[in-house]
């Protein structure tokens, strides 16, 4: 009976060992096999390389496709369409215009801050912008930008912080210079009104400077325009 | 005897394809404490061989030694892990000696066997 036991004994001993021995084999061999390798560098380097030359593909392949674009868009019956895209591109506002307008500067208030003031009403808000902006729209402004971000019809003016946002992620800090194609006097009277938008902030001692100027650069609005939910009225 | 190291062989063999083929394997954090436990399991299984050669061998001090000394190897690199400190380097040391000097004695053993 001892001898019986003692034999289980070394057998399960064995087994116990050998069951260890093979898992720990197995886990280093896993280790040394998931090892980030030496030569990590240069597998990355030749990643690079292989994504700046699919990217040259790319680019080759867009360049080719505008061309044809282009070929399409030269052939004779299309001119009336492609006029017709400028156009609809042009009143988007996806297109750079110039032309005579003002150009409207904006800064915080220049007074000093009494004790027991509000410092909001001398600081600049998204508001006054909304205003000067609603202002140039009234008198006839066909284009408008702010600090050279163009302002399209689904443009927002908000505040964040001490800064604005337009455009979903254009952050804008003063001075804002706001300008606007249009007629220069018409832009420019309509903002100087008695008790108009200029008065009103000049109140609290904002600094507005309204200058008429003979040529006005917009740029273009730069990003695409979705429209996820909109569909045309059959 | 022959039949202990025959036993023991097969139990060894067994328990490598069971090692080999379970579809478990440990996560690569324990590989540590296994790798101390391994080599305590090592020194007992010496340590054991070493005893039958002196005829000293107590099946309840081997099993005992063998399941709690790699137990504990185990269990100071894991504290020693918590705290900080390299205790898995005592576990090694320890067992490391004693394995080269059963190791020595065994030699010793075979050869005056051998030479009687």
């Amino acid at each position: 009976m001892e001898k019986k036991s003692y034999y289980w004994i070394i057998v399960l001993v064995g087994l116990v060992m050998g069951i260890i021995l093979a898992l720990q084999f197995r886990v280093t061999s896993n280790i040394a096999r998931n090892a980030p390798a030496v030569d990590r560098p240069i597998a990355l380097a030749r990643e690079l390389e292989k994504a700046r030359n699919s990217r040259d593909q790319l680019q080759k392949k867009v360049d080719e496709l505008r061309e044809r674009l282009d070929q399409a868009a030269a052939s004779p019956e299309l001119a009336r369409v492609k006029e017709e895209l400028d156009r609809a591109r042009e009143q988007a506002g996806l297109t750079d215009l110039q032309g005579p307008g003002v150009e409207v500067t904006l800064n915080d208030s220049s007074n000093e801050l009494q004790p027991g003031d509000n410092p909001n009403f001398y600081v600049l808000h998204d508001g006054d912008v909304l205003s000067i902006i609603n202002e140039l729209k009234a008198a006839g402004a066909k284009a408008i930008s702010i600090n050279g971000r163009r302002i399209i019809t689904t443009t927002e003016v908000r505040c964040i912080g001490p800064t604005i946002l337009v455009n979903k992620n254009q952050r804008l800090s003063p001075p804002f210079i706001i300008s606007a194609l249009g007629d220069p006097d018409t832009l420019a009277n309509s903002l100087k009104m008695k008790s108009g938008v200029v008065d009103s902030l000049r109140v609290w001692g904002i600094q507005v400077d309204v200058k008429k100027v003979d040529k006005v650069v917009i740029p273009a609005y730069p990003g695409g325009l979705v429209f996820e939910y909109a569909r045309p009225k059959n | 005897m022959w039949m202990g190291i025959f036993l023991a062989a097969a139990g060894l063999a067994i328990g490598i394809l069971i090692g080999f083929n379970i579809p478990v394997i440990l996560p690569q954090d324990y590989a540590k404490y296994m790798s101390v436990a391994v080599l305590a399991a090592l020194d007992s299984v010496f340590g054991g061989i070493r005893a039958a050669m002196e005829d000293k061998f107590d099946q309840g001090i081997f099993v005992s030694g063998f399941f709690s000394n790699a137990l504990l190897a185990a269990g100071l690199t894991y504290i020693g892990d918590r705290l900080g400190i390299d205790l898995y380097m005592a576990a090694v040391v320890a067992f490391g000696v004693r394995l080269f000097q059963n190791l020595a004695i065994i030699r010793r053993y075979i050869l005056k066997k051998k030479f009687k």
